[in-house]
């Protein structure tokens, strides 16, 4: 044996290519699986939805180019523009969440007995699946049987069918939706409050701040990412809000409680639907709103590391 | 002792490990119904088959009605079975058309199923081959509470004006003359195919459905006028758009509601629900339009060959077994439907004896609006339907929506 052991260094001339750069290539390396997922899963499906949203396709037969006629189509769409508001009135109605969550964060932040078990009832309701929270809401929604319906007899009044009522049932969904949102909201301001430095509360306090004044100006700038996360994940979720949906009413009556996402699905994949085309048309609508929103964040996440 | 046990039952393992590819083929089959009665009559039908055919192994993927539905269009194009169920008319040509169906009409020549299964042959036709086998079928009526008919002193409807005096009469006795629930659309098809085919009759049924007829024409319209004669006095059941055809039992179990627009299969929970035989009884939808020939739904399920299923010879071989007239008698019999050989019996039930009567001497029989229209009208269509239930002064905008989505729908 006449080479040398395995510890000693070759002359930098001979060093490969990869080993000269190893600095550089390591982050990429370690991203390198993350990457082709992300490219294999999310952004070649976004090109792929937009290519076939200018077919005419019944997901097996052949595919037919009809252009922009599906967008075409999609403007003199009563259910689109159906689902459209409604999408609308998700994302405002939704952000409740976070003005709530905070108002319970608040009220359950102090050290009495038993208030781990408080806590811990308050993010009940998202720990247990959507589906669930459908179904309750349903039966709780129920003219007959559930409690809406007895409160209103209360009053002497005939109980409304909310989810069979076209003005009434987004509300009725978007309720059932608030109930776990505001939960997540609030375990992410308790976690938030954890950390607020009881120097600048004490501080404020010699200065006389009190009530609204060291909430509005001590507590929430503190709580500052603690807002911006729960704002992040409310709009996902108003967005994405389609098991609720599934579960307690299908989109109807007659498609009045659509949202574009379920809207999509139904159309696409669902037991009477046929047409990937006009689907991943309604998809690219959807992408380009949230890309409003994605883009947003972004330049959020820019700013703020920049300075 | 436990060892041993153990030892051979892991000898045991290995050795089925081994032999069961080899001593028999498998016969993968893909069917759509968990519901207890379905899946007896299901797996003693494949017991049979494999005792008759003792070298062929069959595999059984049991699905939920609503996942096969959807299910379908992936395992047909990636994992295809050897044998799926399905149905016949407008909801087989998607897969048809794509190729994805294998054509079985040699099977239909070679059993004499043209004549065996004669009465269902349109329904399993399309391009001039045939795509299926059926085993069974089922009427559809209106299923009411004897009792509560007895109670209040009325006669079973045979005309329009009957009916419509029967229902005045249960209403001002405080009870729902309909129970119905329009949550999953289509039952409201069946009330709407039943108005149309009293009113116009067969032809009408699948003009409309096949595209030739609009649904502003008059006919058809003129459906919608009867079908307000219904909704405007409140005979169907308040709240019907939040209930699935289960739910809409209860107002009827319960003696709140005293009919039903249903199919067959709906004996089977009104009895698993407690109503007992003279509680509950079928008379078909009374008459409209004096002269229309009688026409009445009676949808058929079916078997398929997939076009990449693996085992193709054995899977003829279970459709040819499942159309024989004793099998589709025994399996009749325990899911309380009707066999559509002819030459097979059909079982004692009441039910089953009137709609047998009532199909086996109609006119023509419809599969169901949902399966004679292609999928996309029939979706909008039963939303019509439903938003109709709910709001009838909206009729004209449902129909000039209807109208469009046709011409849309069939290019």
């Amino acid at each position: 044996m006449s080479t040398t052991g395995g510890n000693t260094l070759t002359p930098a001339s001979q060093r490969s290519w990869l080993y000269k750069n190893r600095i550089k290539l390591a982050p990429w390396m370690f991203l390198l699986p993350g990457l082709i997922f992300f490219f294999i899963y999310v952004i070649a499906p976004i090109f792929q939805s937009i290519w076939i949203s200018f077919f005419a396709w019944d997901g097996l037969g052949e595919k037919e180019w009809i252009g922009t006629a599906n967008y075409i189509e999609l403007i003199d769409d009563d259910r689109f523009y159906t689902s459209l508001i409604n999408n609308v009135w998700w994302l405002v109605l939704y952000m409740l969440a976070v003005p709530v969550g905070l108002a319970i964060a608040l009220f359950l932040n102090q050290t009495v007995t038993g208030i781990r078990l408080y806590k811990s009832l308050f993010f009940f309701p998202f720990v247990i699946s959507q589906v669930v929270v459908g179904l309750i809401f349903t039966w709780f929604y129920n003219p007959d049987f559930g409690i809406v319906g007895i409160v209103w007899g209360w009053f002497g009044a005939q109980p409304p069918a909310i989810l069979a009522d076209e003005d009434l049932v987004t509300f009725g969904i978007i309720l059932a939706g608030l109930w776990p949102q505001i939960a997540y909201c609030m375990i992410l301001y308790l976690t938030g409050l954890n950390n607020v430095s009881p120097d600048q509360v004490e501080a404020g306090r010699l200065d006389n701040a009190k009530g609204w004044k060291m909430l509005w100006y001590v507590i929430l700038p503190q709580l500052k990412p603690a807002t911006f996360i729960a704002v992040v994940v409310t709009v996902i979720g108003a967005l994405r809000s389609f098991d609720l949906i599934a579960i307690m009413t299908q989109g109807g009556p007659y498609g009045s409680s659509n949202v574009l996402a379920y809207y999509m699905f139904e159309t696409a994949l669902s037991e009477y639907g046929f047409r990937m085309g006009y689907g991943s048309a309604i998809a690219t609508v959807l992408f380009l709103i949230m890309l409003v929103y994605i883009s947003f964040f972004l330049w959020r996440m820019y700013q703020d590391e920049r300075g | 002792m436990l060892k041993t046990l153990k030892k051979s039952a892991a000898a045991l393992a290995i050795a089925s490990l081994i032999s069961a590819p080899a001593m028999a083929a498998d016969l993968v089959i893909n069917f759509d119904d968990p519901n207890p009665g379905p899946k007896e009559g299901f797996e003693t039908a494949v017991k049979k088959f494999e005792a008759a055919n003792p070298d062929i192994n069959v595999i059984v993927n049991l699905t939920d009605r609503e996942a096969h539905k959807t299910a379908i269009r992936n395992f047909l194009s990636a994992e295809a079975p050897d044998v799926t169920s399905w149905y016949p008319g407008n909801r087989m040509a998607p897969f048809v058309n794509a190729g994805q169906f294998e054509d079985i009409s040699d099977l239909w020549e070679s059993e004499g199923f043209h004549d065996s299964l004669a009465s269902t042959k349109s329904a399993m036709t399309m391009d001039d081959k045939q795509w299926g086998v059926p085993y069974t079928y089922y009427q559809w009526g209106i299923y009411y509470r004897a009792d509560i008919f007895a109670a209040n002193d009325i006669e079973v409807p045979a005309t329009w004006d009957e009916l419509l005096a029967a229902s005045a009469k249960l209403k001002e006795a405080g009870i729902a003359p309909f129970t119905i629930g329009t949550k999953f659309l289509w039952t409201a098809a069946g009330v709407f195919d039943y108005l149309n085919l009293r009113t116009n009759g067969y032809d009408v049924h699948n003009d409309l459905t096949a595209g030739k007829i609009k649904y502003s024409d008059p006919r058809i319209v003129d459906v919608f006028e009867k079908w307000k004669q219904l909704v405007e006095p409140g005979y169907f059941v308040e709240n019907h758009a939040t209930m699935s055809w289960q739910d809409a039992l209860a107002p009827f179990v319960k003696g709140e509601a005293a009919m039903y627009v249903m199919g067959n299969f709906a004996v089977d929970a009104m009895r698993t629900a407690g109503l007992t035989d003279d509680q509950i009884d079928y008379f078909p939808f009374p008459e409209i339009t004096p002269g229309v020939p009688r026409a009445e739904e009676a949808p058929t399920d079916a078997f398929f060959i997939p076009s990449k299923a693996k085992n193709k010879e054995d899977a003829r071989k279970f459709l040819a077994f499942i159309a024989q007239p004793d099998v589709q008698t025994e399996w009749n019999a325990t899911i309380g439907q009707l066999p559509i050989n002819k030459n097979a019996t059909v079982g004692d039930d009441k039910f089953i004896q009137k709609g047998f009567e009532t199909v086996s001497t109609a006119n023509g029989l419809a599969q169901f609006y949902d399966r004679d229209a292609p999928a996309e009208m029939a979706k909008a269509g039963m939303e019509g339907f439903q938003e109709f239930m709910i709001k009838p002064d909206r009729l004209d905008a449902i129909l000039k929506r209807l109208d469009k989505v046709q011409d849309r729908v069939y290019k």
